[in-house]
């Protein structure tokens, strides 16, 4: 990180108060039209009936999408999908993402071009994650039912995406595949940021490589690791694109998260006034997760 | 940076134990990119195999008869050159707004001082946890009023709302990292402050400007679900929808979905080997410590 220069705070004080209205108004628009507007109409539609099948019921029915909440028993199921899908991910995630930093952190022939290859998949969509999962899932065609069946695992081909039991599980490493990245990325600039002293010290108590690790890396860590953490589960709880064309959350609800049912209501079935106020629940779930992340990441502080 | 660590013994002989700990790392390294470049390397392949080998029993690690067959399929019947043009126009502009909104938002909050400097700081940050999923409806309806649906503009515009605020609190960093007594000098010689801006501080800039604009292109390139929801015309899809949309149909060609998928991500590989040097220490810096 560079070093930030606090000297020169007082000079940048603008003469011209406007100037710096003026830069931010162009931001201000786009947050304003594209987000703070939607948001405020989501709140308003989650009131509505407005189903694209069902024009002629349209109107404010109150709080009956609500109620409709209480007796969805798909809605309950999204959520504890989304609680499963969320959990799975991120510890995998983090737990992958830190053996990489770690081992990214020693040097080695090779590792700037080992570095480029393994972060890759960061700059992978989502679309893309699903395109080239499917071909190795695939029940026909897919790699995955060739190797099972050289290690005598399987004995007859299997739709692991089709399958009730397998679908999740096959779902999440593919996202797991795309999110070690993240946490290589963010959890080795943390590592690079220890003095190389500590080492040193370390060194020279005696200290095995492992307790190196666990007992003074680790701890120096804590920080990047929640707050990486706690914003890799936003998004994953967040995450659409690769659940929605990989599976489009089936079979039967098993991979339908609170997003993905959220997403499927309006854009599938078209049924925006439920789609809001799912949307809503979203809301509050991740004005939550948002509170509780700036509070952790001292936010303010370094500010005032 | 990076420190010294795991030094072999001055005895040009490893110990057994040392030894034992080279294969391991050794062998979680190879772990690791096998896992990576698998599902890549697969595809690959399998975009080079015609279609009889891709659906045989024996499945082939390497194609036994090389053809570019499904490429030309692809990109010419497909469709998949004019998901490419279209994908790669609303990366261009999309470039073009996000590297704009950024530098004029990232200038502001980094050198002056004015009221709701905090909560516009706030705004940006909480505008990270919105998914795009939960406004499709609102923005849905916004366009269609606005007569903009199967707009490519319109995509523009959203993958503008969504992307710039991360950007911008990067140009945050990168603007605050130059010192500002090179636009004071400018300004005392007479310039005004934009006149400062654009002469002295962007050519100091550029590589914050590379890297802003190589995340915006990636960003732009791989945004689905808005493209899937407002374009239903053919001639304006974009490629992560044209690949979901061969994925859809009865019959699957995977030939050409591989193929198309590898179409699809080259672009976004060159821009990554360009970025990721940087990548340790911008994102951290900008996404985890705000």
């Amino acid at each position: 990180m560079k070093p930030k220069t606090k000297a020169g705070v007082s000079r940048k004080i603008s003469k011209k108060d406007w100037m710096p209205y003026l830069f931010l108004a162009p931001a201000a628009f786009f947050i304003l039209a594209f987000l703070a507007y939607p948001l405020l109409t989501v709140f308003f539609y989650s009131l509505q009936s407005y189903d694209v099948t069902k024009i002629a019921s349209k109107g404010f029915v109150g709080l009956d999408n609500f109620k409709k909440l209480f007796s969805d028993k798909i809605f309950y199921r999204s959520l504890q999908v989304s609680v499963k899908w969320v959990l799975t991910e991120v510890s995998f995630q983090l737990v992958l993402g830190m053996i990489l930093a770690l081992l990214l952190d020693k040097k080695f022939k090779g590792r700037g071009l080992y570095r480029c290859i393994v972060f890759f998949p960061w700059a992978v969509s989502g679309v893309l994650t699903s395109m080239l999962w499917s071909l190795i899932y695939n029940e026909n065609i897919g790699l995955l039912n060739s190797i099972c069946k050289d290690l005598g695992l399987i004995t007859r081909n299997m739709a692991w995406l089709g399958n009730m039991k397998t679908v999740f599980k096959a779902t999440a490493v593919a996202e797991i595949w795309r999110g070690i990245p993240f946490f290589a990325i963010t959890l080795l600039a943390a590592l690079q940021n220890i003095p190389a002293d500590l080492h040193e010290a370390c060194v020279v108590d005696g200290a095995t490589a492992m307790q190196e690790i666990f007992l003074v890396k680790l701890p120096m860590l804590k920080d990047t690791i929640i707050l990486t953490t706690l914003l890799r589960g936003v998004w994953e709880f967040n995450n659409v694109d690769l659940i929605f064309t990989l599976t489009g959350g089936g079979p039967s609800y098993r991979t339908t998260t609170l997003t993905m049912y959220m997403t499927n209501m309006s854009v599938k079935n078209g049924n925006y006034g439920y789609g809001s106020t799912l949307a809503v629940i979203a809301f509050f779930i991740l004005l939550l997760f948002a509170g509780i992340y700036l509070k952790l990441s001292g936010y303010g502080k370094e500010e005032a | 940076m990076a420190y010294k660590y795991g030094k072999k013994s001055k005895s040009g002989r490893k110990s057994g134990k040392q030894r034992l700990s080279a294969i391991l790392f050794a062998a979680a390294l190879l772990l690791f990119l096998v896992f990576i470049l698998f599902p890549i390397y697969w595809c690959l392949v399998t975009s080079f195999k015609p279609s009889a080998e891709i659906t045989s029993k024996n499945v082939t690690y390497w194609p036994t008869a090389f053809t570019f067959q499904n490429y030309i399929e692809a990109w010419n019947r497909s469709g998949f050159k004019i998901y490419f043009k279209n994908s790669l126009f609303i990366s261009v502009f999309g470039i073009v707004f996000i590297v704009i909104l950024s530098i004029l938002t990232g200038y502001a909050l980094d050198r002056f001082q004015f009221k709701g400097k905090n909560i516009f700081m706030l705004v940006l940050l909480c505008t990270q946890f919105i998914p795009g999923a939960m406004l499709i409806t609102p923005i849905f309806i916004i366009f269609k009023n606005l007569g903009m649906l199967n707009s490519l503009f319109a995509l523009v515009l959203v993958n503008t709302t969504f992307h710039f605020p991360f950007n911008s609190i990067l140009m945050r960093g990168f603007v605050s990292g130059i010192d500002y007594t090179i636009e004071e000098a400018a300004q005392i010689d007479g310039c005004s402050r934009l006149g400062a801006i654009w002469h002295v501080l962007l050519p100091v800039l550029k590589p914050g400007i590379a890297t802003i604009a190589a995340y915006g292109f990636i960003s732009c390139w791989n945004e689905f679900l808005f493209s899937f929801m407002f374009i239903s015309k053919q001639n304006k899809l974009t490629l992560p929808v044209g690949l979901k949309n061969l994925v859809g149909e009865f019959s699957i060609n995977y030939g050409q979905l591989a193929a198309g998928a590898i179409i699809a991500v080259v672009p976004t590989l060159i821009l990554f080997s360009y970025v990721q040097k940087n990548l340790v220490g911008g994102l951290s810096s900008g996404a985890v410590k705000g």
